[in-house]
């Protein structure tokens, strides 16, 4: 039996009056790459919060690590980009690396070697040392997920990450991801772009506050009996 | 650890960002130098004002004076212990013939008002003191031509003898000598108008509005600039997601809590002696007290504006509606700091200056520069930021939840 890093039972999610999330059901195994995939309001971002322990879910209960979220320790663990760029301007791109690792908690020792890693992944080795104020951009994006590959966290949560990145520098990074995933970490991923999803080992398909589906891109098109990824999030969001 | 990755974070920023910087560091003095040049006000104040051997009536004209109170005491000792302790604003003192006036000389309009007060005050009683002595003269006058007259009459009775023009000669000079006596009489009581001495406690003849303003100026920039600069700091971390991933991080709400604050304590530090050093040696403000403990009073006052800044930043969406916090929050702040004299105001109003952090520090960086009063006794305006900053920082590590309930 595979082990569950994230774990999402029956999970719901008010604010105020508004549910956001009524009903999530979700689980990312070790070694895998799950795609959130929905329309623009759904509750993807509110299902990464919950899952990151910056919400607190009002029903249903959400573990990563086979612990209760929140819980500060386990961000160690995880890696995480968010939709903004959340980088400092002011700084250079080996400084928001440095920043961002010292507060992750890496050791002195292997900063500079994990600097050098995540910047040599996203492309960004030669431009490191100038201000991010002066990057274009792909370059921002590409240092946002150097930041979430810092220390080689066991699980990444990824919300959008392939914004704004040219086709070759977004192939790159799936392969890496893959090789990610080869290593026995897990990826939960949210992104608009359909191929994307036909790359992730599962999908789940967010709509009105619930996992309308949730399998295979495969057996996916095979359920709703359609070509592509895209084709089933339009037929399901029409059935809606 | 983290909270010093943090500080150094911020103060990196900070020091990249080199309009802000200037900003702080150049404004205040640009300030204060048009504020010293400008300021030259005096505003209607009451003043008490210490009398020791001062003769009643003095007393009593000084005090039909309006805006003016007097209080006498028995010793100079007392009634330095009350100036001292600001119970009176300046002391009168005879000695002799003359006057010894001491000033406190805190506030240049109340000095002023005391110098009218006692120069409208002796002249008054050197008039009387004049008129006494014409009466006298002229009571004398009186007597001489009485005597004048009896000796006319004896000259006419002894009209028939040759030696009358001798006498009359003699008795009229006599008269004329007395007459002389009486006016050198009448002239050293007016010319004894008594020699003032005038004494500063606090700088000079020259100490203007602006010293006594000063202390909280200064205060009132360290606190402006650090709230407004933190809070926008803060509010940028907020709009722009870092402030998000930095609690996707295991760090600690209070680490990034004490990270600003330290980072921004030594902007303060910085900042509060660019200010002394500017007023000492630019515009030759006297300070008589420790200048270190001028700093570690602004440092506090920083920290307490750091924490209000970021605290009142969680209530703003956007740099601009963080600036519409400066009217209602620094403006006030600078009314009830005691730039404006408190002790004319409605007692309601006065009531409102105990919530005002800017008091406290004003308050106590006013001591420490004009009476030379040692930090030290300080405690209660010390304890009162103390207090402030406590509940303040709390507020905020609790605050921070609402990005991460952990």
């Amino acid at each position: 039996m595979t082990q569950a890093i994230i774990e999402l039972n029956h999970l719901a999610k008010k604010f105020g009056n508004q549910t956001v999330l009524k009903d999530i059901n979700l689980t990312l195994n070790k070694g895998e790459i799950i795609g959130l995939i929905g329309p623009s309001g759904a509750g993807k971002s509110t299902v990464i919060k919950v899952a990151l322990g910056m919400e607190v879910a009002s029903g249903g209960s959400a573990k990563v690590f086979d612990t209760v979220m929140p819980n500060r320790q386990l961000l160690g663990r995880i890696g995480y980009m968010a939709q903004t760029d959340a980088l400092y301007e002011a700084l250079s791109g080996r400084e928001n690396l440095k920043f961002y690792g010292l507060m992750k908690g890496i050791a002195k020792a292997d900063m500079a070697k994990e600097v050098a890693h995540a910047a040599q992944v996203v492309d960004l080795t030669d431009d490191l040392d100038k201000r991010v104020a002066g990057y274009s951009g792909g370059m921002m994006r590409r240092l946002s997920l150097a930041i979430a590959l810092l220390g080689n966290p066991e699980l990444l949560i990824l919300d959008e990450p392939t914004v704004g990145i040219d086709p070759a520098l977004r192939r790159q990074i799936w392969a890496e991801l893959g090789s990610i995933r080869d290593e026995g970490r897990s990826i939960l991923i949210t992104t608009h772009v359909m191929d994307e999803a036909e790359l992730v080992d599962r999908v789940a398909l967010l709509l009105g506050g619930e996992v309308m589906a949730f399998d295979t891109p495969v057996a996916l098109k095979q359920q709703y009996g359609v070509d592509t990824i895209e084709d089933v999030f339009l037929k399901a969001e029409g059935v809606e | 650890m983290r909270t010093i990755g943090i500080m150094n974070r911020v103060l990196k920023e900070l020091f990249r960002d080199k309009r802000t910087l200037a900003l702080m560091f150049v404004a205040p003095i640009l300030v204060m130098l048009l504020m010293s040049v400008i300021f030259n006000t005096n505003s209607t104040t009451n003043v008490n004002v210490g009398t020791v051997a001062v003769t009643q009536k003095l007393n009593k004209e000084m005090g039909g004076i309006k805006h003016v109170d007097v209080k006498t005491y028995d010793t100079k000792a007392d009634a330095k212990q009350a100036l001292q302790d600001e119970k009176i604003d300046a002391i009168i003192k005879k000695n002799g013939n003359n006057y010894d006036l001491t000033y406190a000389n805190t506030d240049s309009s109340k000095t002023a008002v005391v110098k009218m007060a006692f120069k409208n005050a002796v002249t008054a009683t050197s008039i009387d003191q004049l008129k006494s002595a014409l009466k006298k003269s002229t009571t004398g006058m009186a007597k001489l031509q009485a005597q004048l007259q009896a000796m006319q009459k004896q000259q006419a009775a002894m009209s028939a003898s040759t030696q009358t023009t001798g006498a009359t000669a003699a008795a009229k000079k006599a008269a004329s000598t007395k007459s002389t006596s009486t006016t050198t009489a009448t002239k050293s009581t007016s010319q004894k108008t008594p020699k003032i001495t005038n004494h500063y406690v606090y700088g000079d003849k020259n100490t203007g509005y602006f010293a006594k303003m000063l202390p909280i100026l200064m205060g009132f920039f360290v606190f402006f600039f650090v709230f407004l600069i933190s809070g926008m700091a803060l509010l940028k971390e907020r709009t722009t997601g870092t402030l998000d991933r930095l609690l996707a991080t295991p760090v600690k709400r209070s680490s990034i809590v004490f990270g600003y604050m330290l980072s921004y304590g030594i902007l303060a530090v910085i900042q509060t002696i660019v200010i002394v050093l500017v007023t000492v040696w630019l515009l030759g403000i006297e300070v008589v007290g420790n200048m270190a403990s001028v700093v570690v009073i602004n440092l506090l006052l920083a920290l307490v504006a750091l924490a209000f800044g970021i605290l009142l930043s969680t209530f703003a969406n956007s740099e601009f509606q963080m600036m519409q916090f400066i009217p209602l929050v620094v403006i006030p702040q600078v009314f009830f700091s005691g730039i404006i004299p408190l002790d004319s105001m409605a007692d309601w109003v006065k009531d409102i200056s105990y919530i005002i952090p800017l008091k406290y520090s004003g308050d106590a960086v006013s001591d420490i520069i004009m009476r030379g009063t040692s930090i030290f006794s300080e405690g209660w305006n010390i304890l009162v930021l103390l207090v402030f900053l406590v509940v303040l920082t709390i507020l905020n590590v609790v605050g921070l939840r609402r990005y991460r309930k952990v």
